[in-house]
């Protein structure tokens, strides 16, 4: 009813397995995005950009990567901070080593290095499953951190250990530094993220993507049908990892400018990010966004309702804050334990068969 | 869609609250939650006494009366950047970003956004240097001048020699931590003593093995640069392993009442030093008493007045409180902007005469804020706790830093910093 699919017939293959099968989905995506990159940018504040959405562009990003290790290759990684500080600090390296060299570069190399790093440290995998290959990654997360505290030619000999971000710009306009605009940080992160996730889904549903998904649901079932083991976690590892490690880099250079490794990469970020995904729905590329969404926003929408709104005291205001977000987390995970991606699927089933109560 | 509904209504409750008619808006960045709330609630409640009382007793500064905006930030960095962008569009005069890695972050954005910010004795220490540094202010003393001093009463303590000495630096392990290490080696240098670095990671909870290196090493003297809960448990682990307190000696952060009490009786003897006096024998507390806390306006729980971070918290609105003075009296305008309170910060003048009409006398050191320097005198004295009777008392006159070192060293980090960013000298 909600949905009208009278009319719709695919003749083609491709048609039908298109990520968007239904004509009012489609156009929903088509609306969504045109406002994200059309509209949005005229309208974005320096509030909106630094306190909303760069980050939560940033941490979907993120999510994004720690999705296809974990939600679809089924290996746990609490290694996401030391992987995003690597992100930062390679990215950090060549902004400074090479000032000639384009930010997006910057970013993406950023990128390239982390995924070299995340294979390093995917080879455990190979070995040890499940919990143990957890700690495994747990090693990486407190290693990465300690090294970019500790070698000081990371953080330049910085005498704070901070990093910084010195301004570089695109086709003329500053995109880190002080003097970037809020719509060109925010236009960035879009643009980024947007390819990022059109890149993830059609990975996901590739060869490479069936392969990572078949070692998730049994690794001895997927080896006797021909897949590589070997490939597929360790690809698995590299695309993550090169996900994360831009996420990394677009946190420190665009969104923050300045960041301190223990505090900005530390472990309670990994665990942030898992929960994105644990939350938003694990082996879903909407559910990285809704995860991110979950976690990065409700703090900041539930502090301008209670200190805003309501005029509370902010450290009771904090307090509640926490309570609200755990008691939502748990009812969520009570409601449905694949977390808010499907709940929005069975949703979705749901408005297309209403008025009637069973399909099919 | 839930992203969407989420959003408009996060901005439609953050716009709502209109800005006052006039008023002087004065942010404040505080942390009354977490592992740093031990200074953070001090800090927040003398801040908002000292502001509360101007509005109650004087009818606000110049006849216009200070909002003080609160946001909490829990001590970190990205709360303290959405706070920052929350306030910022209603007419915030100056910042406290109370944090050092925050006051990182707002240094290259307040500088472009034309919005001082007073990090007082801590941030980034190369912002004396008001010539590259234009919106940022760290007087009356920054950590490189705490070290400086720190030394010079181990110094004095040793007749003037402490070649061959081991001083041990405990430090949180963060930018906060890590700015006194480059003055440190620069003095072990010119002293001859040997330094020992002891880092403590965030939140500082756990320091056994740092305590276990140090009865090991055994330095002559120990610094501590550290925060929060991380002062207690290392003073408790001083007392633990016997290290003689009385050569333990802490930043100006790590000298308050929540640090020593902790560890009781044991804690006798710890030194920390002191931007300003201390306890509440000053007129101007008992005006506080008076129209605050005996009114029902006190801040918080209402128990800190008279402890050291709520005295610093004080102190540094007796700092603001003249700067707006000052912009006031340069433009002749009683609601001033941001960049008249830039002004009235860079000509800031603080004498006795002036500390004696807040109600301050005798309660930290004469100077003033020119273009060059935006880090003040450099002076601290030295505060020893005494466990019997609860209180900290000043055992040292006012010691200078040495500045020879320490402006060379400052000269050094802001030129990179120029240099970076492309910034030109302004005096």
């Amino acid at each position: 009813m909600f949905y009208r699919e009278a009319g719709e017939f695919k003749s083609s293959y491709t048609e039908d397995s298109q990520t968007f099968p239904i004509a009012l989905d489609r156009y929903g995506y088509y609306a969504v995005l045109a406002a994200a990159i059309g509209i949005v940018p005229f309208l974005v504040n320096d509030y909106w950009a630094n306190a909303v959405l760069v980050p939560f562009l940033v941490w979907s990003m993120a999510a994004l990567g720690l999705n296809i290790l974990t939600g679809y290759c089924g290996q746990i990684s609490l290694g996401t901070g030391g992987f995003m500080a690597v992100g930062a600090y390679a990215c950090y390296k060549l902004m400074t080593a090479f000032p000639w060299l384009n930010i997006v570069f910057c970013i993406i190399l950023a990128g390239l290095i982390t995924a070299v790093v995340g294979i390093l440290f995917g080879l455990p995998s190979l070995r040890i499953k499940g919990f143990y290959l957890a700690v495994a990654t747990l090693a990486a997360q407190f290693f990465l951190v300690w090294l970019f505290n500790k070698v000081p030619w990371f953080y330049n000999y910085s005498a704070s250990g901070q990093i910084n971000a010195p301004e570089r710009t695109l086709l003329g306009i500053p995109i880190t530094g002080a003097n970037t605009e809020p719509w060109t940080q925010y236009l960035v992160c879009v643009l980024f993220v947007v390819a990022f996730a059109w890149i993830a889904r059609n990975l996901t549903r590739g060869a490479l993507g069936r392969s990572w998904m078949a070692i998730r649901d049994m690794d001895i079932a997927a080896e006797i049908i021909g897949v590589n083991p070997l490939k597929a976690k360790l690809s698995a590892f590299a695309v993550s990892s090169f996900y994360v490690g831009v996420a990394g880099a677009l946190f420190f250079s665009v969104y923050l400018g300045a960041v301190e490794v223990t505090e900005a990469f530390g472990i309670n970020q990994s665990f942030l990010v898992l929960f994105m995904i644990i939350i938003g729905g694990l082996g879903s590329v909407l559910g990285s966004f809704i995860g991110a969404a979950f976690l990065v926003l409700m703090p900041v929408l539930l502090k301008n309702i209670l200190v805003g709104g309501f005029n509370w005291e902010t450290s009771i205001a904090t307090h509640f804050e926490f309570l609200i977000i755990g008691g939502l987390i748990i009812f969520f995970l009570i409601v449905e334990p694949h977390g808010i991606a499907q709940l929005w699927r069975i949703i979705k089933e749901k408005l297309r068969l209403w008025p009637f109560p069973h399909g099919h | 869609m839930k992203l969407k509904t989420a959003a408009i209504a996060a901005t439609l409750l953050s716009f709502a609250a209109p800005a006052a008619l006039a008023d002087l808006v004065v942010p404040w960045l505080s942390y009354r939650t977490g592992p740093y709330s031990p200074g953070g609630i001090p800090l927040a409640d003398g801040f908002t006494d000292y502001f509360t009382l101007l509005n109650e007793r004087d009818g606000g500064i110049g006849g216009v009366p200070v909002r003080i905006l609160d946001c909490e930030t829990g001590y970190n960095t990205q709360k303290g950047v959405e706070c920052y962008e929350a306030t910022k569009g209603e007419g915030a005069l100056v910042y406290s970003p109370l944090s050092t890695g925050i006051t990182y972050q707002l240094i290259p954005k307040a500088t472009a956004d034309d919005i001082p910010v007073h990090s007082m004795g801590y941030g980034r220490t190369a912002a004396a240097d008001g010539t590259i540094f234009s919106h940022v202010f760290n007087f009356p003393a920054h950590y490189w001048d705490g070290a400086s001093i720190a030394v010079k009463h181990i110094l004095n303590l040793n007749n003037g020699d402490i070649s061959g000495k081991k001083i041990g630096l405990v430090y949180h392990n963060s930018a906060y931590g890590k700015e006194p290490i480059r003055t440190l080696q620069e003095l072990s240098a010119k002293h001859g003593y040997e330094l020992m670095l002891v880092p403590v990671d965030h939140p500082g909870q756990e320091q056994k093995s740092q305590w276990l290196e140090i009865r090991r090493e055994q330095p002559d003297y120990l610094l501590m640069w550290g925060w929060g809960v991380m002062n207690a448990v290392a003073i408790q682990e001083a007392a633990n392993i016997r290290f003689p307190l009385e050569n333990f000696i802490g930043i100006w952060w790590s000298g308050s009442e929540n640090d020593v009490l902790p560890a009781g009786e044991r804690s006798h003897g710890y030194k920390a030093l002191a931007l300003h006096g201390t306890g509440s024998d000053y007129p101007l507390f008992d005006d506080i008493k008076t129209y605050v806390h005996d009114t029902g306006k006190a801040a918080g729980a209402g128990d800190n007045l008279g402890t050291v971070l709520y005295n610093r918290a004080v102190y540094g609105g007796v700092l603001i409180a003249e700067s707006i003075r000052k912009a006031q009296e340069i433009h002749g305008v009683g609601d001033i902007t941001p960049a008249m309170m830039r002004d009235g910060l860079e000509n800031l003048v603080i004498t006795e005469e002036i500390m004696a009409r807040n109600g301050l006398p005798n309660f930290g050191p004469s100077f003033e804020v020119t273009c060059e320097n935006h880090g003040g005198p450099g002076i601290a004295m030295v505060q020893q706790w005494d466990a019997n009777t609860g209180e900290w008392s000043i055992i040292s006159d006012m010691i200078q830093s040495d500045k020879e070192v320490i402006d060379a060293l400052v000269k050094e980090d802001s030129a990179a910093y120029a240099a970076e960013n492309n910034i030109e000298s302004r005096c």
